[in-house]
C-alpha cells in the first residue's frame, strides 16, 4: 500500500494522513456497499432456509429423547454414587467392627496367657520352696504348728 | 421497517369489542377468538423476520428454527399480558434476544454436553447473494466483502452483534433497537459505533 502511494518511507505524518484518507474513503461508499451486500446475503440465506421444509417433530422428539437420556444418566449417576457411598460406609463400619473384635480377642488371649504363666510360676515357686526346706528344720516346724492349735 | 409498522394492541381492541349488552361468557369467548386471530396474524407477519435475526445471530439453521419456535411459544403464553405499549415486533424481538442470551449462557454452563455446533462456517454463510445483474467479478468481490463482514460480526460481543444486526440487517430505528434490547439509545449508539469500527477495520485491513 505504501509503495503504491509513492513510498514515502520516513515521513510519518504523511503516512498517517494516507491512512486516515483510506479510512475516510472506506467510510462511505465501500462500507455502505459491504453492509448492503451483507444485508442482502443474510436475507437471501434466511429466505432460502425459511422456505425449506423441516422435520420439526423429529427434532423435538430427538430433543426430548436426549433430555430423557440425560435425566436417566443423571439419576443412574446419583443413585450409583449414593449406593457406592453407602456401601463404602457400611464396609468401613464392618471392617472397624472386625478389627475391634480381633483386638479384644487378642487382649483376652494375652490376659489368659499371662494368668496361666503366673499360675505356673507360683506353682513352680511353691514346689521349689517345699523341696528346699532343710530336713533339720522339720521338728521345729511341727512345734510351731502345735503351738498354733487352740 | 415493515414489521415494526404492524403493531397490535390486543387488550385495547378486545376491550373495545366487548359491548356492554353481551353476556360475560359470550364476551370472553369472543375475546379469546379475537386474541387467537391476532396472534395468528402476528406469527404470519413476523416469523420470518425473527428467524432471520436468530439465523444471523447464531449462523445455525436448526438452532434458529428452534429458538424461533420457542420465541412464538413464549409469546403465545404471554399474549394476554402484552399491552401494546411497544409494537408486536419489538416485543417479539425482545423475547428472541432474551432466548438467544439464555441459550448462550446455558451453553457456557453446559460446556461438557456438546462442544460441536451446527453453525455454518463463514465461507458458507458468505455464499448467499441475491441473484442480481452482476458480473462474475462483482459477485466475487461482493462475496469477499460479505465474508469480511461476517468475520467482523463473529468478533463482536453479544450486545454489539445484536445491535449491529438489528440496525444493518433488520434496518430498525435506534429507538426500536433500544426498546428491544432493553438499553438506552446512547448505549445502542455506543455499541453500534464500536461494532462499525470493527467492521471497518476488517474491511480496511485486508486490502
Amino acid at each position: 500500500m505504501r509503495a503504491r502511494d509513492g513510498g514515502v518511507g520516513g515521513n510519518s505524518k504523511l503516512e498517517t494522513l494516507h491512512r486516515s484518507d483510506e479510512g475516510l474513503s472506506l467510510e462511505t461508499p465501500q462500507l455502505e456497499e459491504a453492509l448492503s451486500d451483507f444485508r442482502a446475503s443474510v436475507r437471501a440465506w434466511s429466505d432460502a432456509e425459511y422456505a425449506r421444509p423441516r422435520a420439526v417433530e423429529l427434532t423435538a422428539r430427538r430433543r426430548s429423547w436426549r433430555l430423557a437420556t440425560g435425566w436417566a444418566l443423571g439419576c443412574v449417576l446419583v443413585a450409583g454414587s449414593f449406593s457406592g457411598g453407602m456401601y463404602e460406609r457400611h464396609h468401613r463400619q464392618e471392617q472397624a467392627r472386625i478389627a475391634a473384635a480381633r483386638v479384644a480377642e487378642q487382649q483376652r488371649l494375652a490376659a489368659e496367657q499371662r494368668a496361666r504363666e503366673e499360675d505356673e510360676l507360683l506353682a513352680k515357686v511353691d514346689s521349689d520352696v517345699s523341696q528346699e526346706v532343710p530336713s533339720a528344720m522339720e521338728p521345729l516346724a511341727q512345734l510351731m504348728a502345735e503351738d498354733e492349735e487352740p | 421497517m415493515m414489521a415494526a409498522g404492524t403493531a397490535v394492541e390486543p387488550r385495547a381492541r378486545a376491550t373495545a369489542k366487548g359491548s356492554a349488552g353481551q353476556g360475560l361468557e359470550k364476551r370472553a369467548g369472543g375475546e379469546q377468538e379475537t386474541a387467537a386471530e391476532e396472534f395468528s396474524a402476528v406469527v404470519t407477519a413476523h416469523r420470518a423476520q425473527i428467524f432471520r435475526f436468530l439465523l444471523a445471530s447464531t449462523r445455525d439453521v436448526d438452532l434458529a428454527e428452534t429458538l424461533t419456535q420457542e420465541c412464538f411459544l413464549k409469546a403465545h403464553r404471554n399474549w394476554g399480558r402484552f399491552r401494546g405499549e411497544s409494537s408486536a415486533m419489538t416485543w417479539l424481538m425482545r423475547i428472541a434476544i432474551n432466548l438467544q442470551k439464555d441459550h448462550w449462557r446455558n451453553r457456557r454452563m453446559q460446556f461438557w454436553r456438546r462442544t460441536r455446533t451446527n453453525a455454518v462456517d463463514l465461507d458458507e454463510a458468505s455464499e448467499w447473494l441475491p441473484s442480481g445483474e452482476r458480473s462474475a467479478e462483482q459477485k466475487m468481490l461482493a462475496r469477499e466483502q460479505v465474508g469480511r463482514v461476517w468475520k467482523a460480526v463473529e468478533g463482536l460481543s453479544e450486545r454489539q452483534r445484536t445491535v449491529f444486526l438489528l440496525r444493518y440487517v433488520e434496518e430498525q430505528e435506534l429507538s426500536e433497537i433500544a426498546r428491544a434490547a432493553g438499553l438506552s439509545e446512547g448505549t445502542v449508539k455506543a455499541h453500534l459505533s464500536r461494532a462499525l469500527a470493527k467492521v471497518r477495520a476488517e474491511l480496511g485491513g485486508r486490502r
